[in-house]
């Protein structure tokens, strides 16, 4: 669905994500932020659908990955998804500010870490280095 | 006689904005807010303020029927939920909010029930304080929307 183009048909070139956050605010804000830069996004409440999201075959160019999820965090999905394979870009937004609490994530398999909340820069310094 | 209406409205809205940035209530994410929202969702602040709203109370009923149990011990889960609460509050800008449960989560991760009651009480105050006067905010909006809309029909006349 994500990497598909408007019609269904062939493959949109359009640059893809998946929000994974189990709070609805930032949720809308992050799918609003990534329309705004006509990047297609989807959303899941915690890290077991992001997992599953994945098993059912989908792909995405970026994961914005929160940490404290219930069902499965952030740094657990974002281990099996290393483990699965996955090599999209993986930033973990999260309001965590201690080093040993970052670290653990960061070494989950994180590309990126941001603290919340997530503007629409950190956004695009995230993107950066996706392209670059 | 309606455009001097909306031009009051609207200086109405500037000056209770720049009390709630000078205050310290609101920071700069409110405006990162504010600039996502356009002619494609010209609701959105307001969607997302109210959804706050109605998961902020959620999340105060929780902790303060925590607090209230003589059996209390989960810390824990009281900082799942103090996480969900910094989280969007500092997500649309709400700083004196975020600022409190930091200093709630910390009296949390030291079990010190004492200092998360205190902090409690000023969580639900911040909150109380900051509903009404976004409250008023959006009802300024509308307002001044109203006033600027009727305007339009009369030029064409």
């Amino acid at each position: 669905m994500a990497a598909q183009g408007r019609h269904g048909g062939k493959k949109s070139n359009k640059m893809t994500a998946l929000v994974v956050d189990d709070n609805t605010v930032n949720r809308m804000i992050h799918h609003r932020l990534l329309d705004n830069l006509g990047i297609e996004n989807v959303a899941v409440v915690n890290g077991k659908e992001a997992v599953d999201i994945h098993c059912s075959g989908k792909t995405f160019d970026l994961i914005l990955m929160d940490m404290d999820m219930p069902v499965m965090n952030g740094i657990e999905a974002t281990r099996q998804l290393r483990e699965m394979g996955i090599r999209s870009m993986i930033a973990g937004v999260s309001t965590r500010s201690m080093e040993r609490e970052i670290r653990e994530f960061i070494e989950a398999g994180l590309d990126d870490y941001q603290e919340k909340p997530l503007t629409m820069s950190k956004l695009i310094s995230i993107i950066h280095k996706i392209n670059g | 006689m309606l455009g001097l209406a909306a031009d009051r409205l609207r200086a109405d809205m500037n000056r209770l904005l720049a009390f709630l940035f000078h205050q310290g209530i609101l920071d700069e994410q409110f405006l990162q807010l504010q600039q996502l929202q356009d002619e494609s969702s010209p609701n959105f602040v307001s969607e997302v303020v109210n959804i706050y709203f109605h998961e902020s109370e959620k999340l105060l009923r929780s902790l303060r029927s925590l607090l209230m149990d003589r059996e209390f011990s989960d810390y824990n889960k009281m900082g799942i939920h103090l996480n969900q609460f910094m989280g969007s509050s500092s997500s649309i800008g709400a700083n004196r909010i975020r600022n409190v449960c930091v200093a709630f989560r910390a009296a949390s991760e030291q079990n010190n029930r004492a200092g998360c009651l205190r902090a409690l009480e000023l969580l639900e105050h911040e909150y109380c304080f900051l509903k009404n006067k976004l409250h008023e905010l959006f009802q300024i909006e509308q307002q001044r929307v109203l006033a600027a809309g009727v305007r339009y029909p009369m030029q064409n006349i």
